[in-house]
C-alpha cells in the first residue's frame, strides 16, 4: 500500500497495465490448451473429413466404385445441370432439383405440422401441476427407447393398404377401396412428424414452463385484451423454444434417410436417400460427396435464417 | 363527508376456492375506500390481502357479494375493461420489453397515438426520476429501479385505483425506507387511490391514511392508524399492531378491578362499558413507574429483567396478579440505572391509556 503510494501515478497505471496484459497473455495461452482435446475432436471428426468429402467432389469416379485421382468439375455442374447423352447441350437436372425441392417442402411441412401438434401440447404439460408435468415428459420421450426403424416400419404397418387405418375404415364402411397412403409425400411427411415431434414439445415446453403467468396477468391489468396478451407477451417470450425446435426438427428432416426409404419407397426420395444412392447402387462417390456439401449449404442457409428471425425479433422489440 | 367522497366500495364479498377443504378466503368483507386516500390492508400471511386486491383488480370473481367503482357495479368485469392498475409483489415487469416499451405498454393497449405514448412515458420517467435508463432492460437495472418502473408503468395509464401487492417487500431495509417516502410522493402527486397490502404494521402507521387490518378472511377493524393503534376493538388488532398488555378485569362502575382487587380508574368513555369480566389493553409506553411507597392500593410490579434498546429500555414486570407486563421507558441522557432487577415499583396510568377489548 505505502509503496504503491509512493509511485507517481502514470507509474503505478503503466504497471497495472502491464500486469494486465500479461496476466491476460497467459490467460489466453491457458485458454488455448484447455481446448485442446476439443478442437482435435473438431479437427479429425469433423473439419478432416470435410475436406476428404471436398477433395472427393472434385475427383472423377472409379468405374466400379472409389475415385480415379483426375480433377474434374463436371461433378460439381451434374449437382444441379444436365448434360444432354446426344449434343452434350446443359440442362435443368429435373431429377435431382426435384429431389432438393421435396426435401425442403417435407421439411417445411413437418416443422410447422410439428408446431401446430407440439405448442398446444407443450402448452398442456406446461400448465399442469409439477409432478404430472413430468409423467407427461417421461411419455413424451418414450418413442425414443425403441429404435427408429422399428418405429417407421410400425407406421408402415398403421397406413399400408392392408394396414390398421384402412381395415377400419373398410370395416365402418367409409371407403370401398383402401385409401392409397404409402410411398406417397404424405406417408414421408406422416412418418417425419411422428418421429420429430418430441424434439419440437420438448425446447417449447422448456419455454412455456419458465414463462411467468404472472407477465400475462400484468398485461391483462394494462387493457391487453387475450389476443395482444398472446401477441405481444407469450408468443415473444416463448419464441426461443420455437426457433430450438425448429432447427431440431427441420434441419435432421432434410438429411432424413429411413423414414423416406421405408415409407417413401423409390419414387419419394429425399436428399439423404440420393446421397446414399450414389455411394450404393450410383457408384458415383464424387457425385454423393457434392450432394452432401449441397446438403450442408442448404443447412446453412436454413440456420442463419432461424438465428436472423429470432435476434431481428429481439431488436424490433427493444 | 360527502357520498361522492368513495372510489371503491366492496359489499359482503365472499370468495372460496373450492378444494378437498373449501378455503373462505374472503368471509363477508365489506370495505369503502375514499377517493385520493392512501388505503393500507394489513394482516398475517394468508389473511386475504393479495385475494381482496386481486377481486378488485378482476383476477378473481367473487363467489357472491359486489364491488362497486365509483358507484358502479364492476364485479363481472375483465381485468382489462377497468380502471384499476396492479403493481405486482414481483413486478411482473415485461423482460423483452425495456423500461420505455414496459411504460409505453398500458398506453399502447388503448389506443394512444405514438406521439401522446412518447410523451407520456418521458412523464412517468421523470416521476419516478428514470429519464436515463429508458432504454435498459429490466435485467439490466436494480431492484429498486424496477419498483420504480413497475410504478410508472402502473401509474401510465392514470388509473383511478392503483392496487400495490406487498411492493417494498423485496427491498432492502434502507431502499424501503426510502420508497415508502417516495411512495407518498407519488400518491400525493397524481391524486390517485392507493391501496397498499402489507404484513408490516410500521409501514402500515406511517404510510396509510387508513387501515384495514384483517385476519382470516375477514376485516377486523378499520379506520385512522391513530384509531386503530389507541383504540383497537380486539386483542387480534391489539396484537398485530405494537405491543400489547393484555390484562383481566371485572368491570364494576367505571373502575377496572384487576384479580387482585386493585383498582384502575376508567375513562369518560369507557364508564358506559356494561359490568362484567373484560380484558383491558395498556400499552407498553403509556406506563409511569416510580419507586414503591408501599401503599396497599397501590398498583405495582417486581422487575424481573431489563433490555436496554438505545432509543429506550423495556423493564418486564411481574404484577401483583401473577401477570407479565412490560414498560417502555424512554432513556434521557441523564439517567442512570435508578431500576434494577429484583425492585418493587409502583406504577401510574393515564386513565385514557386503558382500552377495553371486546374479546
Ligand atoms: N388459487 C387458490 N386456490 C386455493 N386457495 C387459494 C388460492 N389462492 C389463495 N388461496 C388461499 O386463500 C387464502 C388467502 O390467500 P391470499 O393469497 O389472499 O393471502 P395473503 O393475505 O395475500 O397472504 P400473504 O401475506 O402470504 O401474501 C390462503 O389460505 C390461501 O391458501
Ligand atoms: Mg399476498
Amino acid at each position: 500500500m505505502t509503496m504503491n503510494s509512493n509511485l507517481s501515478s502514470s507509474e503505478s497505471a503503466k504497471k497495472a497495465a502491464e500486469v494486465e496484459r500479461l496476466s491476460q497473455k497467459k490467460d489466453v495461452r491457458n485458454r488455448w490448451l484447455l481446448s485442446l482435446p476439443a478442437l482435435a475432436i473438431i479437427f479429425f471428426a469433423a473439419a478432416g473429413p470435410l475436406l476428404i468429402v471436398i477433395l472427393y467432389s472434385f475427383l472423377t469416379p472409379g468405374d466400379y466404385t472409389g475415385v480415379i485421382w483426375t480433377f474434374t468439375t463436371e461433378t460439381w455442374i451434374s449437382v444441379v445441370l444436365e448434360r444432354d447423352f446426344f449434343d452434350e447441350t446443359l440442362g435443368w437436372a429435373d431429377a435431382h432439383l426435384s429431389i432438393f425441392w421435396r426435401s425442403i417442402r417435407l421439411s417445411l411441412i413437418t416443422t410447422i405440422l410439428t408446431a401446430i401438434f407440439g405448442i398446444p401440447t407443450a402448452y398442456f404439460i406446461a400448465t399442469r401441476s409439477p409432478k404430472s408435468r413430468n409423467i407427461w415428459l417421461f411419455l413424451i420421450t418414450i418413442p425414443f427407447w425403441s429404435n427408429l426403424l422399428v418405429r417407421t416400419y410400425a407406421i408402415q404397418e398403421l397406413i399400408r393398404n392392408k394396414g390398421v387405418i384402412n381395415n377400419f375404415l373398410q370395416w365402418i364402411g367409409l371407403t370401398n377401396e383402401p385409401i392409397e397412403m404409402m410411398f406417397t409425400d404424405f406417408a414421408v411427411g406422416f412418418g417425419m412428424t411422428y418421429v420429430y415431434l418430441p424434439l419440437m414439445v420438448l425446447p417449447v415446453y422448456a419455454s412455456i414452463e419458465k414463462l411467468d403467468f404472472k407477465l400475462v396477468e400484468g398485461a391483462y391489468d394494462l387493457y391487453a385484451s387475450r389476443w395482444q396478451c398472446l401477441r405481444r407477451i407469450i408468443v415473444p417470450l416463448v419464441r426461443p423454444g420455437l426457433i430450438a425446435g425448429s432447427i431440431l426438427v427441420f434441419i435432421p428432416c432434410l438429411g432424413a434417410y429411413v423414414t423416406p426409404q421405408i415409407l417413401g419407397g423409390g419414387n419419394q426420395l429425399m436428399f439423404g436417400n440420393l446421397i446414399a444412392l450414389q455411394f450404393g447402387q450410383g457408384k458415383n462417390w464424387p457425385l454423393g460427396a457434392a450432394l452432401s456439401l449441397t446438403l450442408m449449404v442448404i443447412v446453412m442457409i436454413a440456420l442463419v435464417y432461424f438465428v436472423k428471425v429470432s435476434s431481428g425479433e429481439n431488436k424490433k422489440n427493444g | 363527508m360527502t357520498t361522492n367522497d368513495e372510489a371503491i366500495e366492496i359489499k359482503n364479498a365472499l370468495k372460496v376456492y373450492k378444494g378437498d377443504t373449501d378455503v373462505y378466503a374472503l368471509n363477508d368483507v365489506s370495505l369503502m375506500i375514499k377517493k385520493n386516500e392512501f388505503f393500507t390492508l394489513l394482516g398475517p400471511s394468508g389473511c386475504g390481502k393479495t385475494t381482496l386486491l386481486r377481486l378488485i383488480a378482476g383476477f378473481e370473481h367473487p363467489t357472491s357479494g359486489t364491488i362497486l367503482l365509483n358507484k358502479e357495479d364492476i364485479s363481472l368485469l375483465p381485468p382489462n375493461k377497468r380502471p384499476v392498475n396492479t403493481v405486482f409483489q414481483n413486478y411482473a415487469l415485461f423482460p423483452h420489453m425495456t423500461v420505455g416499451g414496459n411504460i409505453a405498454f398500458g398506453l399502447e393497449m388503448l389506443g394512444w397515438s405514438k406521439s401522446e405514448v412518447a410523451s407520456a412515458v418521458d412523464e412517468m420517467l421523470e416521476l419516478v426520476k428514470m429519464q436515463d435508463l429508458k432504454n435498459r432492460r429490466p435485467a439490466e437495472i436494480s431492484g429498486g429501479q424496477q419498483q420504480r418502473v413497475a410504478l410508472a408503468r402502473a401509474l401510465a395509464p392514470k388509473p383511478q385505483v392503483l392496487l400495490l401487492d406487498e411492493p417494498l417487500s423485496a427491498l432492502d431495509l434502507k431502499l424501503r425506507k426510502q420508497m415508502q417516502i417516495e411512495l407518498k410522493r407519488l400518491q400525493s402527486e397524481t391524486g390517485i387511490t392507493f391501496v397498499f397490502v402489507t404484513h408490516d404494521q410500521e409501514e402500515a402507521l406511517t404510510m396509510s391514511d387508513r387501515i384495514a387490518v384483517m385476519n382470516e378472511g375477514k376485516i377486523l377493524q378499520y379506520g385512522n392508524p391513530r384509531d386503530i393503534y389507541h383504540h383497537p376493538e380486539n386483542k387480534f388488532v391489539a396484537n398485530f399492531i405494537g405491543d400489547s398488555n393484555f390484562l383481566l378485569a371485572d368491570i364494576q362502575n367505571g373502575n377496572a378491578v384487576l384479580t387482585d382487587g386493585t383498582e384502575l380508574k376508567l375513562s369518560k368513555e369507557n364508564k358506559q362499558v356494561s359490568n362484567g369480566q373484560k380484558s383491558i389493553l395498556i400499552r407498553p409506553e403509556h406506563v409511569q413507574m416510580s419507586k414503591a411507597k408501599g401503599s396497599k392500593k397501590a398498583f405495582e410490579g417486581k422487575i424481573s429483567n431489563i433490555v436496554y434498546f438505545g432509543t429506550d429500555t423495556h423493564f418486564h414486570l411481574e404484577l401483583k396478579t401473577g401477570d407479565d407486563f412490560t414498560i417502555r421507558k424512554q432513556n434521557t441522557p441523564n439517567e442512570g440505572t435508578d431500576f434494577e432487577i429484583g425492585a418493587v415499583v409502583e406504577l401510574t396510568i393515564d386513565e385514557n391509556a386503558i382500552q377495553i377489548l371486546n374479546d
